[in-house]
């Protein structure tokens, strides 16, 4: 459905609060009375508490209040089991998650030991300093092989082990493939951590309301509504009792979804406690200590081909790094072994995988969840596969594409929502061809010769990647027209920059033929409504985008319902158009909606029994399984081999995320997430040192890419519609970040291909790639630019 | 060191005094003291170009400042950009007009940031408006679009005609090969 509204660059609704900084962030919440919070993090990595001294904080002037484990009394418990393991034969999990105050041991640096509440933050942080933390320091386990050695330390002493979970899921017979095959490749792949990075910290505060008996909570949240439901169960009261509001939040990226952090189970206890409005606002450096993080895997991967490059099988057995706790359950690391697989037909697979605890921050998904590791494991699989046959990166991919009349094609293992991994639709080769064109493929030896005589060194790479999106269980949408002939959108997800004010309402304003400046959305506040999960895993869009669609139609068949009986003709005979419900082919007959709004909600006669007031409706929208989205990046480099500085020349995307609802806001994603992967191919990277310490926590040190460091995106969009929703649509928002590393991989080996260099982790850094290149010896000839056609 | 001291500052052309601690950061003295919350937090230590303000037209970090600092001097924040139901500024329009935004965190230190710029600079080069970015980090956009958002700025401020701007309208294939980044 490409309409009047949905499928067009509509300007956002709400562009003009946040261009003004007349929009309410959490931290802009002030309330009379409001007290601040500070918290004592954990030096040590790993070590057991001895005593905790918080006597001369108690003296700090403007201090309210000191609290430890110990003081939490019965409120003190773990945090819950986010996502519990899915139903997979032989698996093993390991439950073991976040508490809300360490309570005799910290498991990472920069864990929450003691909360401090005091008059104002200046204050708070002050008495912070004067406690003293006695702590003795225990063996840090950082490496994520080290962590499985038998002598290892135990991190989570109940559990006897460092292994969270172990799991294997295989379909056809890869020892068979094996045997059978031409060539096999084998590598160990290494992917490392790095952050979300949204510009906006974490935040939260609270007020307990005593006339009321209402707990009202801002929080930078993802997911709103089980923060509510979570919070009014850990606090004894109605999930009714408890408003939950994510106003405008500063970008998510994945760890603003983390139920829950220790701060949203604090703040409002304290400030029920304590009888007064209670706010914490992370730093920066707490937020790269205390808020989740991703990616840390060591895969040992195998490829077997046959004589013309056609995949047989691949077997892929990795460590996946938890961090601390494993709240999240096993989300990232199965969408690893899920979406290695990619758009290509693998006739025998087995994917194995254990996860560990360390003592570094827990992790939890972040923007691509787990997806860039499988996508890098076997797009390298895929390059180092046609090099031993001879053909070049877009010959193997080609020969390897699920084609048309694959789909639906069964993986036959299961996905993170524990559906089957079933691909719903896919046109992969001309989303290849339409990349290679705009990249320049055709005539890049030549291009990359004539660099050559300049002394420049350029390279190219391509490659594929499949991201499952918009996944159940289920979002809603309620939507009212208003007597003032506006229309009032409410959905239960949290919004943090991706549009939803704007996309929602062109789906609004399509069914209801009205201005989508006129349609009001409101997300992110549990009071406008009642029901949801949250943003993440690319499907808010999908879902709430669906529920909004439905619950327009069914507002527009009453709107057409009303109007017939008002204007006395058949509902066949009325036409919504331009705000109004007219009889068709006499549009003078007509009444506006908001009159039908106000006619639909008499304050005298009768509504008719079985029928409902107003023109409101509320639908909700659950897909069976997620729909596949799918995509192609091509990257030019150039290269200084003297400095190991790679310049990012030219970057294309071409992505297919079914119907478009806004082409400007899907452009607008997907030159985000190409940053955000281009920032963790090249520049973005956590190092920990032995003993778990964090060594870059700061802007300063740690590099988030800027103006200078990304190149604009060419793109083009390819659409084949979702057969799951009525629009047609798939997920977005993580597409741009998820195959970039796999495709500066291979860039960097073809401009470097006078040395032998095989690029086997990210992220990479001038430095590491410095020290790859004094490592690695000069090639006597060139030996991949040949394969360029 | 007095446990209080005297501010007395314009801000956004009205005067306003304020009496605070001498380690009152700048960022909390506006958002906290004065109540103008459109500056944003993003890092307090300068790196991330949130808190972007503009010191007697300068711009500067108010994280990195004190607000006994800007005693006697002029600040503007983003506030003073736009009456509150009037028409917004140019820069303003045009981020909004190029999908500048999404999250919009950052945004008000990129227009304080850029204000000054193309009031030096009025026909800036794509290279010279990455480099006058260079120092705020947006985590949303990969920039592009804050690019165009500016070289659209630029040119209506320059007083261009409707019908030009379309010159400016991101060009996949010139992009392609330049590449300024």
């Amino acid at each position: 459905m490409s309409g009047r509204y949905v499928g067009q660059s509509v300007l956002r609704n709400e562009d003009r609060r946040l261009l003004t900084g007349h929009a309410l962030f959490v931290d802009d919440v002030r309330l009379e009375g409001m007290l601040h919070a500070a918290f004592v993090r954990s030096d040590h990595a790993h070590a057991e508490i001895r005593s905790i001294d918080v006597s001369a904080a108690l003296e700090k002037p403007g201090v309210v209040a000191v609290y430890t484990a110990e003081d939490l009394g019965d409120y003190w418990r773990p945090g819950p089991l986010l996502v519990p393991p899915p139903p997979i034969e032989g698996i093993v999990f390991n439950q073991a998650t976040q508490v809300p105050l360490a309570k005799g041991r910290v498991r990472h640096a920069g864990e929450a030991v003691v909360m401090v509440v005091a008059e104002s933050r200046y204050l708070a942080e002050d008495a912070a300093a004067e406690i003293f933390v006695d702590a003795e320091p225990l063996e840090a386990v950082v490496d994520l092989e080290r962590a499985l050695e038998p002598d290892a330390t135990v991190i989570h002493p109940q559990l006897g082990t460092n292994l969270a979970a172990h799991v294997v899921q295989r379909h056809g017979d890869y020892d068979d493939a094996k045997a059978r095959a031409a060539h096999v490749v084998t590598r160990r792949f290494h992917y490392d951590r790095g952050i979300g990075g949204a510009i906006e910290n974490r935040a939260v505060v609270a007020r307990w309301d005593e006339q009321a008996q209402e707990l009202t909570v801002w929080d930078t949240t993802q997911a709103p509504i089980p923060i509510r439901n979570g919070l009014a169960g850990m606090l004894g009261l109605m999930q009714s009792q408890v408003r939950v509001i994510a106003p405008f939040v500063g970008g998510g990226f994945g760890p603003k979804i983390m139920m829950f952090y220790p701060e949203e189970v604090l703040v409002p206890w304290v400030a029920m406690q304590l009888g007064r409005p209670v706010k914490w606002c992370e730093d920066r450096q707490e937020n790269f200590f205390a808020t989740t993080q991703e990616r840390a895997q060591v895969h040992d991967a195998e490829m077997a081909v046959d004589a013309d490059g056609r995949i047989l099988g691949v077997r892929d057995t990795f460590i996946h790094d938890c961090g601390a706790y494993d709240p999240y359950g096993l989300t990232v690391p199965i969408n690893s072994q899920c979406t290695l697989l990619g758009p290509y037909d693998v006739p025998s697979y087995e994917g194995e995988f254990r996860a560990v605890f360390t003592n570094r921050t827990t992790v939890t998904p972040v923007r691509g969840a787990g997806r860039q590791h499988g996508v890098f494991v076997m797009e390298r699989l895929l390059d180092l596969a046609a090099r031993l046959v001879g053909i070049d990166a877009a010959e193997i991919r080609r020969r390897n594409y699920l084609v048309q009349d694959d789909f639906p094609h069964d993986h036959k293992i299961l996905f993170q929502d524990f559906q089957p991994l079933v691909y719903d639709s896919g046109n992969y080769r001309p989303a290849l061809e339409t990349a290679l064109e705009l990249i320049g493929w055709t005539g890049w030896a030549e291009e990359k010769r004539r660099a050559a005589d300049e002394g420049r060194r350029l390279g190219i790479g391509v490659v594929s990647y499949v991201e499952g999106t918009g996944i159940g269980p289920y979002e809603g949408a309620r939507v009212t027209v208003e007597p003032n002939g506006r229309v009032r959108v409410a959905t239960g997800l949290g919004t943090q920059g991706q549009g939803h004010y704007t996309a929602f309402a062109q789906i609004v304003a399509e069914a209801l033929d009205v201005d989508v400046a006129d349609v009001l959305v409101t997300t992110g506040d549990t009071r406008e409504f009642n029901w949801g999960t949250g943003t993440f895993a690319s499907r808010g869009a999908v879902v709430a985008g669906s529920a909004c669609h439905a619950a327009a139609q069914q507002v527009r068949e009453k709107a057409v319902g009303v109007a017939a009986r008002l204007l006395n003709v058949p509902e066949s005979e009325v036409e919504l158009a331009a705000g109004c419900a007219r009889v068709r082919g006499e549009p003078e007959r007509s009444l506006t909606l908001g009159e039908l709004a106000m006619r639909a909600n008499p304050l005298r006669g009768g509504v008719t029994p079985g029928t409902e007031p107003g023109l409101e409706c509320t639908a909700y929208f659950g897909p069976d399984r997620g729909s596949t989205a799918s995509g192609v990046h091509a990257v030019v480099v150039e290269v200084d081999a003297e400095t190991a500085m790679a310049k990012f020349l030219r970057y294309v995307v071409v992505h297919d995320c079914g119907k478009l609802i806004n082409p400007m806001l899907v452009e607008g994603q997907v030159e985000g997430g190409v940053a955000h992967g281009i920032g963790n191919a090249f520049f973005e990277q956590l190092v920990y040192d032995e003993q778990g310490q964090l060594m870059n926590a700061s802007f300063a040190d740690y590099l988030l890419p800027t103006s200078l460091d990304v190149p604009r995106v060419g793109m083009a969009h390819r659409e084949t519609p979702a057969p799951m929703n009525a629009l047609g649509l798939k997920g977005v928002g993580e597409a741009g970040c998820i195959p970039t590393g796999a495709a500066f991989a291979q860039a960097l080996e073809d401009a470097l291909d006078d040395y032998e260099l095989e690029v086997r982790e990210i992220p990479l850094s001038p430095n590491r790639l410095f020290e790859l290149l004094r490592d690695a010896p000069r090639r006597t000839s060139p030996a991949l630019s040949e394969t360029h056609a | 060191m007095p446990s209080s001291v005297e501010v007395s500052t314009t801000v956004n052309g009205e005067a306003c005094s304020r009496t605070v601690e001498p380690r009152l950061l700048l960022s909390d003295f506006i958002r906290h003291e004065l109540g103008l919350t459109g500056t944003h937090v993003g890092c307090e230590h300068g790196v991330c170009g949130a808190c972007t303000v503009l010191l007697d037209g300068q711009p500067v970090r108010s994280c990195l400042l004190f607000a006994v600092q800007a005693d006697g001097h002029a600040l503007e924040t983003v506030e003073g950009l736009a009456p509150a139901d009037g028409p917004l500024h140019v820069l303003q329009e045009a981020f909004r007009d190029a999908h500048g935004l999404q999250c919009g965190f950052c945004t008000p230190g990129f227009l304080m940031t850029l204000v000054p710029f193309l009031a030096e600079n009025p026909a800036p080069g794509e290279d010279e408006v990455r480099l006058a970015i260079s120092g705020n980090l947006c985590r949303c956009t990969g920039y592009a679009k804050i690019v165009d958002a500016v070289l659209l700025a630029a040119e209506r401020m320059r007083g261009a005609k409707a019908g030009d701007l379309l010159s400016i309208e991101p060009d996949p294939a010139p992009a392609l090969a330049g590449g300024t980044a």
